[in-house]
């Protein structure tokens, strides 16, 4: 079976991806598998300057799930451009460079490098990071100011821009609507749900910062409902995420409406899930009864547009 | 090519109250030369246990490696299930470890706080096996959760301190360091931070520790088990628990 997927400036062998920050610069998980495996490669997310991220506890485990809230520690783009980018550049896979920032100036700033380095093959805008005060999420909840941002940094790059939605929202539809239309070139959902966990011996919570991001499958609905939801009203690719573990998962995913799936937690519990996936993925689907990725991408909701309009002729 | 395998189950024995000894077996032992490197080990099947927990390597003899842990939550809980023949998914041996190739003819002391013992047993012994003398102060709570004495008994001077004073010396592993015998040329310490802190505080020799952090990969990947580095000036500014250490010399890391 092809699994191939083409995406605007991405062509992926597979549609399998890891998600940032789940997956470093890369580096470690070469030392399990040949990262020529993957579809492509999501690094972690990159600002202008170095930082430090939060204060530890930085995780915490919840029922078939986490909170993090690491709070975007990397070295600065100036230095992943020099130290962990060239390390990419032996695999034939296309990279991803998940960009963050506080001001549009910043992500302006680091955009601007990342598109001038090669081997960069897309940005992918970070506007959903729950765990610094300054560090997109405002951008994440007004359809207003992503779209200013998404234009900006359109205009400033020549890269594709995709825009990491945030769930943390009210009206998902309509932020996703306010970046195409601001010309983002396909988005990616979701970032992690807001959460809290307390510690029951000291009676306060239990991550440094407090809060922390929920992800694993514990999130998966809310990623499955998004997706569908969101789909359906753009015309714009998604790279799906969310609590993703199996090959069934990335099919109920693509059904949703993603045409390409990022692995997130999933990794610390097997840093072989993204290889073990992409090779069981073309058998599930067979059992499933489907011959090709792209019959699969929004079927939850074609399907019953065709029926619906089989049983009004 | 690095690959999370199975280990067969050969015990999983109560030693001490809330605490258990687990011995393993399986193909990756013979890589667990290095005393204070750790295992990831992977709870239950499915995905309820998203994250794997770090346990450190007590002993390794032959193709059997010992692990202790304690009770203190769900995952470590879980493990209390496991019986003999069942299968465990672990990651490792992971991190770098004690150095000690190099100590010869030294005397050395070792102090360890709860679950920070475990790793030092594996050390003493090859402490010892290298012609070093080695005193080894060891605190718990209370006289319920000592282990290990025996054990380290046959490898050197002994002292047992409790918090309540149940067993051994009352008070703190510091408060018995002026009995141990003079001079000391290096130390080796794990076990709960603000045990650590006394520690380094009191000594001024060279000294290795064995920092715990809350971990998400385990192999360096995630910046969850990060800590700042001591030197305003470093470089990176922080080290990786899981990556760089557990093991760091005293004056590496900020505390
Ligand atoms: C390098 C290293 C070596 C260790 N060696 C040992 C050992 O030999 N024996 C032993 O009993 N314990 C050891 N620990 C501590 C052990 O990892 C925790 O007690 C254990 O993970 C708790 O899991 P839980 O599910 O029972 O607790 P929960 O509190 O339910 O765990 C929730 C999450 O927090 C993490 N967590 C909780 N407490 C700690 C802690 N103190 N350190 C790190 N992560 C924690 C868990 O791994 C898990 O991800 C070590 C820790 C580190 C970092
Ligand atoms: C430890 C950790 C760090 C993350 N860091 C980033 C990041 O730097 N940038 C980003 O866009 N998303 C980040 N995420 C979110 C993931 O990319 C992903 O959107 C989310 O975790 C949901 O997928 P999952 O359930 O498969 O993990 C992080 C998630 C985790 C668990
Ligand atoms: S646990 Fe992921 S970097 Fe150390």
């Amino acid at each position: 079976m092809d699994l191939s997927v083409k995406l605007p400036g991405l062509t992926l062998k597979n549609p399998i991806m890891p998600a940032s920050g789940c997956f470093g610069f890369g580096r470690e998980f070469s030392e399990f598998y040949d990262l020529d495996k993957l579809g492509a490669i999501v690094i972690k997310a990159a600002t202008k300057e170095r930082r430090y991220g939060n204060q530890t506890p930085r995780v915490a485990e919840t029922s078939s799930g986490m909170l993090n809230a690491i709070g975007l520690q990397n070295p600065g783009v100036d230095k992943i451009i020099s130290q962990e980018l060239p390390f990419l550049e032996r695999f034939d896979t296309p990279v991803i460079a998940n960009v963050a920032g506080s001001t549009v100036e910043e992500y302006i700033e680091v955009a601007s490098k990342l598109s001038e380095t090669p081997g960069v093959h897309a940005l992918e805008l970070n506007i959903s990071c729950p765990n610094v005060k300054e560090g997109g999420i405002q951008f994440g909840t007004d359809p207003e100011l992503a779209a200013t941002l998404t234009r900006s940094v359109k205009r400033a790059s020549n890269l594709p821009v995709y825009v990491k939605l945030s769930p943390n929202t009210s009206d998902i539809k309509r932020m996703a609507l306010s970046v195409e239309e601001a010309g983002a070139d396909g988005l990616s959902m979701i970032n992690t749900l807001v959460g809290m966990q307390l510690n029951l011996q000291k009676g306060d919570p239990l991550l440094s910062n407090k809060t922390g991001g929920l992800s694993g499958p514990a999130i998966k609905p809310v990623a499955i409902r998004m997706i569908y939801e969101v789909s359906q009203v753009v015309n714009i690719p998604i790279i799906g995420m969310g609590g993703v573990t199996c090959a069934e998962d990335v099919l109920e995913f693509l059904l949703a409406g993603a045409s390409a799936v990022a692995v997130g937690t999933a990794n610390f519990r097997n840093p072989l899930i993204c290889p073990e996936i992409i090779e069981e993925l073309p058998q599930t689907l067979s059992n499933y009864g489907y011959n090709s990725l792209e019959e699969c991408v929004g079927r939850s909701w074609k399907h019953v547009e065709e029926q619906s309009s089989v049983s009004r002729t | 090519m690095l690959k999370p395998q199975n280990m067969q189950v050969l015990q999983n024995q109560k030693i001490a109250q809330d605490t258990f000894e687990l011995k393993l077996t399986g193909p990756q032992v013979q890589d667990m030369t290095e005393p204070g490197q750790f295992l990831h080990v992977m709870i239950g099947e499915g995905w309820e246990h998203v994250l794997r927990r770090p346990l450190s390597i007590t002993d390794v003899e032959h193709h059997v490696v010992t692990v202790i842990y304690k009770i203190v939550g769900k995952g470590t809980r879980a493990l209390t299930e496991k019986k003999q023949g069942d299968s465990i998914d672990v990651l490792g041996p992971r991190g770098n470890g004690f150095p000690y190739q190099t100590n010869e003819d030294q005397h050395i002391l070792l102090v360890g706080g709860g679950v920070g013992v475990p790793p030092l047993f594996y050390l003493a012994k090859k402490l010892v096996a290298q012609g070093n003398k080695v005193t080894t102060v060891l605190g718990f709570q209370t006289s319920s959760a000592v282990f290990y004495e025996k054990e380290f008994q046959g490898l050197g001077d002994l002292f047992i301190t409790t918090d309540d004073g149940s067993y051994g010396h009352k008070g703190l592993v510091t408060d018995v360091f002026e009995r141990i015998e003079k001079p000391v040329d290096l130390y080796y310490t794990c076990g709960p931070k603000p045990m650590i802190k006394a520690v380094t505080n009191h000594l001024t020799i060279p000294g290795f520790m064995s920092l715990e952090e809350r971990m998400g990969c385990g192999i360096g990947a995630c910046f969850a088990c990060v800590c700042e580095a001591a030197d305003t000036k470093d470089e990176k500014g922080y080290r990786k628990v899981c990556q760089d250490g557990p093991v760091f010399p005293v004056e590496e890391v900020m505390l």
